[in-house]
């Protein structure tokens, strides 16, 4: 058992990063991320963590900073949240593309305008497409392994991808829960030295980046393909031996409550899956067969895991806390998507758009949507799938 | 059982740090916990709530709540201005509040059921002790030696166990003993 204390996501995310002893961190302040550089910054300070801060004077800069010294053979950590990510995102595909692992925590929040500083997945799911492995947490102790853990896995030379880990601003970021740091040395032996399929660091000549022709860059996308389908292994492995060893087993790309009985499941990200499992405990006092899946890694996405999970479900329910303006929320579009691929009748569906730039929703929310669909469904009354937002003043 | 706690005072007192403290005395009683600050900007002077969570099960709930099981008033000067009562206290819940008063004004107090209202003066306590920053007493480590005094929520000796935690063993001492004789000095005002 290691030290177990009350800590932020936000701490927890800096305390995970200094066990992995990254050697650069490149930073720009914005709220509600900044107070993992913050402490990051302390324990520089106080000679606890022996990397170099470098400052920048901007989010783009902070990833090319962090790519800089990567490439170089630096193990690199840098962090934002909402307009920081979109201004950085030129550089998010360029380091995936360049197959250069780096580790980066997205403290979610909306994306302006409005001005807002209040959490929901925009910012995260709008990455999806970037090359990115993408975990995210539930609560501040997977904040801190699911940190630790993507160092691992964008190390893993069947992966050589960066890795971001995301958790809701204030929800998992301001708030203090137990969090238990596992022993140093342990997780020193176990995440080994850093790994990366290049590096440039003067000692030879190589030039990388100049112009490729299209079969060549084809292939480059083909293989980044792969490693994501390689991740999907690493993953389930790295979960496994951290379990072993620090005594946490999540169950891979997503985890599930009361799902092997069930024949409503319903399915979320994020810290609200804790809410929402509160109402499937409340519903199956009720006598309602439900359960609650939650996709911890929404790159590579986990349909093929989730599709084996629901197969036999009559009904799904897909919370969604972001959208694809003019299409629906995006794990909805994902699933079905992934769904139409093992599948020629899908089940009944319903995507639910909620919790926008930080709207509450509560268990009894949750609650509340589930048993109206499956009382529908019992009753043969749910004619068709829908798409809905619930809570939203029109 | 889940305790859902406010610790409603003003930007500065130390209402964030007295939850955060709450729940690392929580851990050291093998309890679980959730201690958070209203999430948002906040101003310094201006009524803000704290908010911990305290359970002997894993907490999976999320979010902020305006009814809890133990409401502690900072500043009893909110109480005249209406803001306490815009939060609830659950029935068979408890009130703490850092006043010299011997009685509370029963209209500004909202209450689902019966309640029961203890009174320590904690702002005399942080002034005796001289734990003054920037000219505000402390009063968020005393509120915590009267929280455990009106509920036994957590033990008094894992508050000041947590305060050492949090605080390191030179500025946590003086914290203890204003938690000590706030636990001593914590009176039981009546039912309301």
């Amino acid at each position: 058992m290691g030290l177990r204390v009350a800590l932020t996501g936000n701490h927890a995310v800096a305390y995970a990063v200094k066990l992995a002893d990254p050697d650069v961190i490149a930073a720009y302040p914005i709220t509600p991320q900044t107070s993992i550089v913050e402490k990051l910054a302390e324990l520089i300070d106080k000679g606890e963590l022996r990397a170099r801060m470098i400052r920048v004077e901007s989010e783009h800069s902070a990833l090319a900073a962090c790519f800089g010294a990567a490439v170089a053979g630096a193990r690199t950590f840098t962090a934002t949240s909402s307009q920081g990510l979109l201004y950085m995102h030129e550089f998010v595909h360029w380091v995936s593309r360049a197959r250069i692992p780096v580790v980066m925590a997205i403290v979610s929040r909306t994306i302006n305008t409005p001005w807002n500083i209040w959490p929901d997945h925009s910012d995260f799911v709008d990455q999806r497409d970037a090359g990115w492995v993408m975990s995210y947490a539930m609560d501040s102790q997977e904040a801190f392994d699911l940190t630790l853990q993507a160092f691992k896995v964008s190390e893993d030379p069947s992966v050589y991808l960066p890795v971001m880990v995301g958790l809701e601003g204030f929800i998992i970021g301001h708030t203090a829960m137990p969090v238990e740091i596992p022993d140093e040395n342990i997780v020193k032996e176990w995440l080994g030295e850093r790994r990366q399929p290049y590096v440039i660091d003067g000692s030879e000549p190589l030039g990388l980046g100049g112009l490729t022709f299209p079969e060549d860059t084809e292939d480059m996308f083909y293989h980044i393909q792969e490693a994501m389908n390689n991740a999907k292994n690493v993953i389930k492995k790295v979960d496994e031996e951290y379990g072993k060893l620090f005594g946490r087993k999540y169950g891979g790309l997503v985890s599930c409550y009361n799902c092997i009985d069930a024949k409503y499941i319903a399915i979320s990200m994020g810290a609200w899956s804790g809410d929402l499992v509160e109402a499937v405990d409340k519903l199956r006092e009720e006598g309602y067969p439900v359960g609650a899946l939650r996709i911890r890694y929404y790159r590579p996405f986990p349909a093929e895991d989730i599709w084996e999970i629901v197969r036999n479900a009559k009904g799904i329910v897909v919370f969604d806390r972001a959208i694809s303006f003019g299409a629906w929320g995006q794990i909805y579009t994902d699933l079905v998507a992934g769904f139409s691929l093992y599948t020629n009748k899908l089940p009944q569906m319903a995507n639910i758009v909620a919790g926008i730039a930080g709207v509450n929703v509560i268990s009894e929310d949750f609650y509340g949507i589930l048993k109206s669909f499956i009382d529908k469904s019992e009753s043969g009354t749910l004619e068709r799938n829908y798409f809905a937002w619930i809570k939203v003043r029109r | 059982m889940l305790y859902e706690i406010i610790f409603l005072g003003r930007g500065g007192q130390g209402g964030v740090t007295a939850s955060n403290i709450l729940v690392q005395a929580a851990i050291y009683e093998n309890k679980y916990g959730q201690g958070f600050p209203f999430f948002g900007a906040e101003r310094r002077g201006a009524p803000v709530a704290a908010y911990a969570r305290i359970s002997d099960k894993p907490i999976l709930r999320h979010g902020m709540f305006n009814e809890a099981d133990i409401l502690v008033i900072l500043d009893d000067s909110l109480i005249k201005l209406g803001i306490v009562k815009k939060y609830t206290v659950r029935d068979n819940g408890t009130l703490i509040i850092n006043t010299p008063e011997k009685t509370i004004p029963r209209d500004q107090v909202s209450t689902r059921g019966k309640i029961n209202v203890y009174a320590v003066n904690a702002t005399m306590i942080a002034r005796e002790l001289g734990l003054i920053v920037a000219g505000w007493p402390l009063v968020n480590t005393p509120m915590l030696g009267a929280l455990s005094a009106a509920t036994r929520l957590v033990s008094l000796e894992n508050i000041e166990k947590a305060t050492l935690y949090y605080f390191g063993s030179k500025l946590g001492a003086k914290n203890v003993e204003a938690i000590k004789r706030a636990y001593m000095e914590t009176m039981y005002l009546s039912e309301v």
